[in-house]
């Protein structure tokens, strides 16, 4: 029943799809099994000598990235009939007809000191077409992943007609050591877990960092007082402050407000949680929820009018919304089970929350108004997700149980395909918006 | 003065103790000190009724929580009952409380209930007479276990809010 939700699920997120784009490349789905969409990409080709590495790693990158979605397959090059030895020569359509490439992608690349240009050029074979116009984008050579990335960006929204996600990072906590002397850090990385680096020690711990809106700054709770407080790091300084350092209080769970003005979180005193909000730049915190219950990861959503957040007001964890300024809250959950750590969607229809139940976790979406509740996943520790820039992806924690457990960060399409591992020994992921 | 003393004959007894099982000079080791006279304690000690060993093995110094409660059970109660008689004798201590969860809930959520449990157990020690200002709490959630199966025996163990002492106001 639940996995003819999802298929039903897939098909309208790529109904939807197939609507924004026009022409006749499209993503086809037969039987309610949804078939990728078959494409090439030849290698690119190299300019000049110097060029010859980068120019099969950008597009070998550009693959991975798009068959990485599940939305499309790549037919490999030993199937291909043509060879691009020239990015200007004409595309001999025939021959990606032939074998049934109904995307194909071209680009070259050059490279003089440690510049590096790519462009690329995108063909709707079937229409016997370019697809957009050729693209250019200069960078460095040690930047060439991110290059990479941008075109399969491009390429990705202009058949999707939905924005990209493959520029972007995830901040995470790297886990390392048995379960009860966990040592944690803060690291960031690429959204494929490439290129990863640390943000702090692991000489206190760390948990749940929140990137800005502008991605240059992170929230996140540390132990290094003592007791669990909330920091603020800059990503490229690494330098910390602490955010407010009221006594005898905790303070955790925060998050920027889209403006990237104001934090909301969880300050606890006397034992009772609540959630507050204040300035990034310091001050008071104010209050927003006053009751004896536990209410807990606050979520704004995109336009920041209103915040998603869960409280066991009820007896159980449930999910209430509520106007950023405080007042009246409504609860949006009713299913059977607890639900906790919801996150408003960057698209602004939809909450990812983690959902337990009868002895299991889930990742699961529901609209705004808590209808057509969806579970994505189910294992014995899902929790945490957190949204892809384009609201299409959702990255979370999965624990595995027992003595020897551990934490790994997993990522799942919105329709409950293409569930993968992206890192291990890692936890807590916040993804980023896409990068400038 | 007298704590300077003692705190040299026990390094001192330490080297003979490793030298011979048998020197009677200085006491017992604690393994067989349960009949020895007030002298032959060793300062420290789990025989010493005002250590922290002592508070930790005979006092007690953790009481358990039922699932997703911070409700203090009839026997934590008793415990936290003994622990502040304790701490009414021994007032050069103050106490961390920490609250801790099982694996099972989310990582937010579980921080939250570490403290309601730390609260539960500050509250009642401070019903029995012990100063708020001698009390902190801290919750680790479900980020510190002590056992590490992912089985109820083990997660009954984790659900627990421990008084953890140091010699606090000038002794």
């Amino acid at each position: 029943m639940r996995l003819l939700a999802t298929l039903l699920a897939g098909l309208m997120l790529l109904a939807q799809m197939a609507v924004a784009q026009n022409g006749p490349l499209r993503l086809e789905i037969t039987d309610g099994v949804i078939e990728p969409l078959p494409y090439a990409v030849p290698d690119f080709v190299a300019e000049n000598g110097s060029a010859g590495q980068y120019a099969s790693d950008i597009s070998r990158l550009i693959a991975a990235d798009l068959s990485g979605t599940g939305l499309f397959r790549e037919i490999p090059a030993k199937a291909h009939i043509s060879q691009v030895t020239n990015f200007a020569s004409p595309v001999q359509y025939a021959d990606w007809k032939a074998i049934n490439a109904q995307a194909l992608i071209t680009g070259a690349v050059s490279v003089s000191g440690n510049n590096l240009e790519v462009k690329f050029r995108v063909y709707d074979v079937f229409a016997g077409q370019e697809l957009g116009s050729g693209l250019r984008f200069k960078g460095t050579t040690d930047g060439w992943r991110r290059m990479a990335h941008k075109v399969a960006d491009e390429v990705y929204s202009r058949i999707t007609g939905e924005g990209g996600y493959f520029d972007s990072r995830v901040v995470f906590v790297s886990e390392m050591g048995p379960k009860n002397d966990r040592k944690k850090r803060l690291a960031i990385m690429d959204y494929d877990g490439a290129n990863v680096h640390f943000l702090t020690d692991s000489s206190a711990i760390v948990l749940a960092p929140r990137f800005s809106p502008k991605g240059d700054q992170v929230l996140y709770t540390s132990y290094e007082t003592g007791f669990p407080q909330v920091f603020v790091l800059d990503v490229g300084s690494v330098q910390r402050r602490a955010l407010q350092n009221q006594q005898g209080t905790m303070s955790f769970a925060p998050r920027f407000s889209p403006d990237g003005r104001n934090v909301v979180m969880s300050i606890t005193q006397n034992g009772n949680t609540d959630i507050y909000t204040m300035p990034i730049s310091g001050g008071t915190p104010r209050r927003l929820t006053n009751s004896p219950a536990i209410e807990t990861a606050p979520s704004f959503s995109p336009d920041g009018s209103q915040i998603v957040f869960e409280s066991d007001r009820s007896g159980t964890q449930q999910l209430y919304v509520m106007p950023a300024n405080g007042g009246e809250a409504k609860r949006i959950s009713f299913g059977q089970g607890r639900y906790g750590t919801p996150v408003w969607s960057p698209r602004g229809d939809l909450i990812a929350f983690t959902k337990q139940n009868k002895g299991r976790f889930h990742i699961g979406v529901m609209r705004t108004d808590g209808s057509e509740e969806r579970l994505l996943t189910a294992s014995f520790l899902d929790e945490g997700p957190t949204w892809a820039p384009n609201g299409r992806v959702i990255m979370f924690t999965r624990e595995t149980q027992g003595a020897s457990g551990g934490a790994s960060l997993y990522s799942v399409d919105v329709s409950g395909r293409n569930l993968k591992k992206v890192m291990s020994g890692a936890s807590d992921p916040a993804w980023s918006p896409l990068q400038k | 003065m007298s704590g300077w003393t003692k705190a040299v004959l026990l390094v001192a007894g330490m080297t003979l103790a490793a030298c011979s099982n048998n020197d009677g000079l200085f006491g017992n080791d604690s393994a067989s000190g349960a009949g020895s006279g007030a002298g032959a304690i060793e300062p420290g000690s789990v025989n010493d009724p005002t250590s922290v060993a002592y508070f930790q093995q005979n006092v007690g110094d953790r009481v358990l929580f039922l699932v997703d409660q911070s409700t203090l059970t009839e026997e934590a109660r008793m415990t936290l009952l003994a622990q502040a008689n304790w701490m009414l004798e021994n007032t050069d201590y103050v106490a961390v409380i920490q609250g801790h969860a099982d694996e099972q809930g989310t990582r937010e959520y579980n921080l939250a209930l570490g403290a309601r449990r730390a609260s539960a157990v500050k509250e009642f020690l401070v019903s029995r007479g012990i100063a708020s200002n001698r009390l902190n709490t801290v919750s680790y959630g479900k980020e510190r276990p002590l056992e590490i199966c992912s089985a109820e025996s083990c997660y009954a163990q984790n659900r627990r809010a421990v008084t953890v002492l140091t010699a606090g106001l000038g002794s």
